[in-house]
């Protein structure tokens, strides 16, 4: 492992993403986009937009981060680039880690906007500190990019790749409670929404948004910490130096 | 001869089910720029993952400058050009560089370097992506200079290029061996066989010849390589 390695890869990543000036606007005008939009279709209900906006802020960099990735790295994969770096004295940690940094860095920026804009301008309410939320959110484009990086493993096209965003990302947001409340689920779902990480996440965000702390909080961040440790493992198990 | 760059024995590797190599053996000398010449779909580039380390094999041996093929200590001194330039389209000629030569260790000053010695350095701040197929090919050429390999095996790198840069590269490939570097080119065409020191011809996952350009017309008795390569085959 070297630290300049995993700098030098997150400054690398962080210089494509410069040079994809649209994909920059879309990273940080789409969330605030459709939250300002939900904000006017629960015009006649607002307590559910208050419900179910603070947490989305936090939501969003997971869902992002989890398609950008998963085309990075499969890219990275089809022009034979990961390939040149496998040869490479470089280790498969240096190269996960650089692309958590360089996504951390998008997220923290996608955040302070979606923040700002759910806060100050469309009235959302969070008991919690801003900052608290800004830190969840940077974890969940973290947990976003693990997952995206072990399941790229399994795309070998740009068409499956996109399409694990709602096979993947989708039940597992529907599951959370963001929609319903998970006590109100048929028993079995009840127990699938236990063993996913993105309800560990919702449930962190709505208690910091809530501005219920406590040992549950800590629960809910330490199974998100899990669930990023343990998909960069499995990440790094499908780099592979030598390939049939 | 001293002991080999390269040693293959008895290598044999199956990619998607078939066999491509069946046990091919191989020695190929220190400080040569050798040619792997063969049709295509003979197994060169199968043979050269394998040599750099990146093919999962079967069975066999490959051995680089003493020590087993895709170990870490190879990473630094064996460097591989694939067939379609690895490098990142959206990034700079610059920008490439500057990454992996972090990963390989390398001064900066060798990038300026290695884009003189590829004919780049007027295009180090374009996007990869505006760069012609042959520019591109070159810029991921001039990556694997940049560690100052010991081998360098390159897939087809000569492929689409034009004739007074074909020239010019092969007149680098042997500057490069005159240092004490060992190079193993693949590629289809026969004409670039009067180039090399040694030569390896390839069909159909066997090695049909593995000498120097001479001992090869002296052994079939044909001037011309290509028909010295056709005498070869149906000798088979």
């Amino acid at each position: 492992m070297s630290v300049e390695n995993t700098q030098a890869t997150a400054l690398r990543v962080l210089a494509q993403l410069r040079h994809d000036r649209r994909t920059l606007a879309l990273v940080l005008v789409v969330p605030p986009a459709l939250l300002t939009l939900l904000r006017y279709v629960f015009d006649a209900s607002p307590g559910t937009f208050a419900r179910i906006g603070p947490p989305l802020v936090g939501l969003f960099p997971l869902i992002v981060m989890f398609l950008i990735t998963s085309i990075a790295m499969l890219r990275e994969r089809t022009t034979g680039t990961l390939e040149r770096l496998m040869s490479m004295p470089l280790a498969k940690l240096d190269l996960l880690l650089g692309y958590g940094l360089a996504f951390a860095v998008l997220a923290t920026v996608q955040a302070a906007v979606t923040s700002t804009v759910a806060f100050s301008w469309l009235g959302l309410h969070t008991s919690g500190s801003v900052l608290a939320v800004g830190a969840l959110a940077i974890a969940n484009a973290v947990l976003g990019m693990a997952l995206g990086l072990f399941l790229s493993a399994f795309a070998s096209t740009e068409f499956q790749a996109v399409q694990f965003m709602p096979a993947v990302l989708f039940p597992q947001v529907l599951l959370s409670g963001l929609l319903a409340p998970r006590d109100d689920m048929p028993h079995a779902l009840r127990i699938a929404s236990d063993l996913l990480p993105v309800t560990y996440a919702y449930d962190a965000l709505t208690r910091v948004t809530g501005g219920r702390g406590g040992a549950w909080l800590w629960l809910d961040i330490g199974v998100m910490l899990g669930a990023i440790l343990l998909s960069l493992m499995l990440g790094a198990a499908t780099l592979r130096r030598r390939t049939p | 001869m001293s002991s080999p760059a390269v040693e293959v024995r008895v290598l044999r590797v199956r990619r998607g089910g078939t066999v491509v190599l069946p046990g091919v053996s191989l020695q190929i000398p220190v400080g040569s720029v050798t040619g792997l010449l063969g049709p295509s779909g003979s197994g060169k580039t199968t043979l050269l993952r394998a040599i750099v380390g990146v093919q999962r094999v079967e069975s066999g041996e490959v051995r680089v400058l003493g020590e087993p093929a895709g170990t870490p200590v190879q990473r630094r001194r064996v460097a591989y050009v694939t067939q379609a330039p690895s490098v990142y389209t959206d990034l700079t000629v610059r920008e490439n560089l500057r990454y992996f030569a972090q990963i390989m260790g390398a001064e900066a000053s060798r990038i300026d370097a290695v884009a003189d010695t590829v004919g780049l350095r007027a295009h180090l701040g374009a996007r990869v992506a505006a760069l012609s197929g042959g520019e591109r090919s070159r810029a991921s050429l001039a990556v694997a200079l940049l560690g100052g390999p010991k081998l360098l095996a390159l897939d087809e790198p000569t492929v689409g290029l034009d004739p007074v840069l074909r020239r010019d590269l092969w007149g680098m490939f042997h500057r490069l061996a005159d240092d004490g570097a060992t190079l193993l080119v693949s590629s289809h065409v026969m004409d670039e066989a009067e180039r090399c020191d040694h030569l390896v011809f390839m069909r159909e996952g066997q090695i049909i010849a593995s000498a120097s350009p001479d001992q090869i017309r002296r052994q079939t008795g044909k001037d011309d390589l290509e028909d010295a390569f056709i005498a070869l085959a149906e000798e088979g």
